[in-house]
């Protein structure tokens, strides 16, 4: 009995009880395709959210008041003091540019349209170092800085939101909290808004903001964006970061009273929590593919107890116990890798269905089908039609022949 | 009389089956000898043994004591494996229900013993022939369906004759037919007997078909009487 035969013969009896074959198929073809969409969301969602921080720019470290691990007395809030330290290239020769901001919500209002947004003071470095560009106008300039000037610079949803257009804008007076303040340049769109709200945004220059906005003591700042020279030397510019701000905070002993937290983390938290999304998700979709194995156990029993006297037959005839139990095996791997294949296919068109979906939704959003997860449906289908066809083929191959013969 | 023409030779074959309780001998002692040519009918009442003997001659079931050469080849104390390439290699089956495939054609049902031998080369050329030999030449590729009970009976003994068995064992094999077909069957299976000289057993409880042997071997109580040669 060679290989191509034992299909061939397989194919024949599967395809004698199509409906019955193509039953227990579906078990598979869903538990595959659970899985193959399950890892394809799991590895979009990942893409998503890894991209939407990398797009925040590049080689970053934030820098926050506090400490998030441990108890800290007399925290001291960052300055802008701490900022200019960290700018300085003798204290801090990794780092490229500094950009500290302040932040708060406030009401922007435009010829009777009013919205709420996230208002942040910055400095001109926070183009650099956000990688923003201006659909039109420029950004925030020293001399803005330095004159204390009323201009902003508005992110696109913000435009939206007031001017329902995302031109011709530069030169409009909105009011933000009741002060007219000029409208000076459009950033481009940053997308990838699953990282709260990146286009709904007024910058404008910090020196107006504290003075105006956001009222604050002694040149208090939220946070310091650092861009360090190059992405070999983030964590040697966070070290010096680190070091500066001990230094100016006489923390040298005990506990920091800030948190250096670098891109790479926030990609690393992130890459864990998809992670663990991904494992649960593809867990839930391989359960269904167990129950997928189960039935064809079933019905590979149904099969053997039917054809009992066939089995008896071959027995008569000559065929050894290797040979039933191969033919049955055959089978059982067939109608699960088939199964598989085409649960590939389904899984492949409900991650595309879920990616129009979300793209419809307006969260870009790509489903990735990799070729690690169907080699892993295809072997993994085979593998449960193989393990669990092991049981009815071994009881097939085990049965008297005498006793299948008379078998009604 | 260990003659090297005897395709068959039992000594004192016993078989206890084990029944909750009790301890059944459907075989209890019975020896007997079938010789290279010969045409046998083995008949007796139901319960007499007459199945079990069957399923030791036809290598399906182990005697419990007792000794059984097939063509001069010990096969009593084969494993499972063993007796099955015994089987394909010595015994032809004729069974009363045809037990053909019926998903396959007759070529694929005949070939199939050549199929279990490993047999590659010329295989469907010789379940050709063996087809043409039971005059089924025009119905190579009909489907068991397809056939009338006594063609499907002759793509079974095609399938039993393929691999030149020492023996053709048939079982009832016109107990399902009509008269007519089953003389026709019967006469084939004479015929073979006569052009190939295939030894032929046929468990029968018929009078008719038994009388058509050249001898019969009666089974009572596990023991077979002494046989009417020798009368």
């Amino acid at each position: 009995m060679n290989f191509t035969q034992a299909i061939r013969e397989a194919i024949e009896s599967l395809s004698a009880n199509k409906m019955r074959s193509g039953l227990t198929m579906l078990g598979i073809i869903i538990g595959v395709a659970a899985v193959i969409a399950m890892l394809a969301v799991g590895a979009g969602a990942q893409n998503s959210i890894t991209g939407s921080i990398s797009g925040i720019g590049s080689n970053l470290l934030f820098v926050f008041s506090g400490n998030m691990q441990e108890q800290v007395r007399n925290e001291k809030p960052l300055t802008m003091d701490d900022a200019n330290a960290i700018a300085d290239p003798f204290q801090a020769p990794s780092v490229a540019a500094v950009a500290p901001v302040v932040q708060g919500n406030a009401e922007v209002t435009f010829a009777g349209e009013t919205a709420n947004t996230s208002i942040m003071g910055v400095t001109p470095d926070y183009q650099l170092v956000r990688n923003y560009e201006l659909t039109e106008g420029v950004f925030i300039s020293e001399d803005d800085m330095l004159a204390r000037a009323s201009v902003a610079v508005l992110g696109p949803d913000l435009a939206d939101k007031l001017f329902g257009r995302r031109d011709g804008i530069v030169g409009e007076i909105i009011r933000v909290e009741g002060q007219p303040f000029r409208v000076i340049g459009l950033l481009q769109s940053k997308g990838g808004s699953t990282f709260g709200s990146q286009d709904d945004v007024l910058l404008a220059p910090m020196t107006t903001t504290t003075a105006r906005l956001i009222r604050r003591t002694r040149e208090r700042i939220d946070v310091i964006y650092v861009q360090a020279v190059n992405a070999d030397q983030v964590s040697q510019a966070s070290e010096e970061v680190a070091e500066v701000l001990r230094q100016r905070h006489r923390t040298l002993l005990g506990e920091d009273d800030f948190t250096v937290f670098s891109q790479q983390d926030f990609v690393a938290t992130a890459q864990t929590i998809t992670n663990v999304l991904t494992i649960f998700l593809g867990g839930i979709a391989a359960i269904s593919l167990l129950v997928g194995g189960i039935g064809i156990m079933n019905i590979m029993l149904v099969s053997v107890t039917e054809r009992t006297r066939e089995i008896g037959l071959r027995k008569a005839i000559g065929a050894r116990r290797r040979d039933i139990l191969i033919q049955f095996l055959t089978e059982s791997s067939l109608l699960s890798l088939f199964g598989g294949l085409i649960g590939i296919g389904l899984g492949y068109l409900i991650a595309f269905i879920v990616g129009r979906v979300a793209a419809a939704s307006g969260t870009p959003f790509v489903p990735q089908v990799s070729l690690d997860a169907i080699l892993l449906a295809t072997l993994f289908s085979t593998a449960v039609g193989l393990f669990f066809g092991l049981y009815p083929a071994n009881r097939a191959a085990g049965l008297e022949p005498v006793e299948a013969l008379r078998y009604e | 009389m260990s003659a090297p023409d005897a395709v068959i030779r039992a000594v004192e074959l016993t078989k206890t089956y084990r029944m909750g309780e009790v301890d059944v001998h459907a075989l209890n002692g019975a020896s007997l000898e079938i010789y290279r040519g010969e045409v046998v009918a083995i008949t007796g009442p139901s319960g007499s043994g007459k199945s079990t003997m069957m399923n030791i001659l036809g290598c399906l079931d182990r005697p419990t004591s007792g000794e059984y050469y097939l063509d001069g080849e010990l096969v009593s104390s084969l494993n499972d494996d063993q007796l099955a390439s015994v089987r394909n290699r010595k015994v032809g089956f004729v069974f009363q229900s045809f037990n053909l495939l019926s998903r396959t054609t007759a070529l694929a049902n005949v070939e199939l013993p050549l199929r279990y031998a490993g047999i590659t080369k010329g295989r469907t050329d010789r379940a050709r022939q063996a087809l043409v030999a039971v005059g089924l030449a025009n119905r190579i590729h009909h489907r068991p369906t397809e056939l009338s009970g006594g063609q499907q009976q002759r793509v079974a003994i095609a399938r039993a004759l393929v691999n030149d068995p020492a023996m053709l064992l048939a079982d009832e094999p016109t107990g399902n037919l009509d008269s007519h077909s089953g003389k026709e069957i019967m006469e084939l299976i004479l015929t073979l007997n006569k052009e190939r000289g295939t030894t032929i057993i046929i468990v029968t409880h018929d009078p008719a078909i038994a009388a058509q042997t050249q001898r019969t071997i009666r089974i009572m109580d596990g023991k077979v009487e002494q046989p009417e040669a020798a009368r």
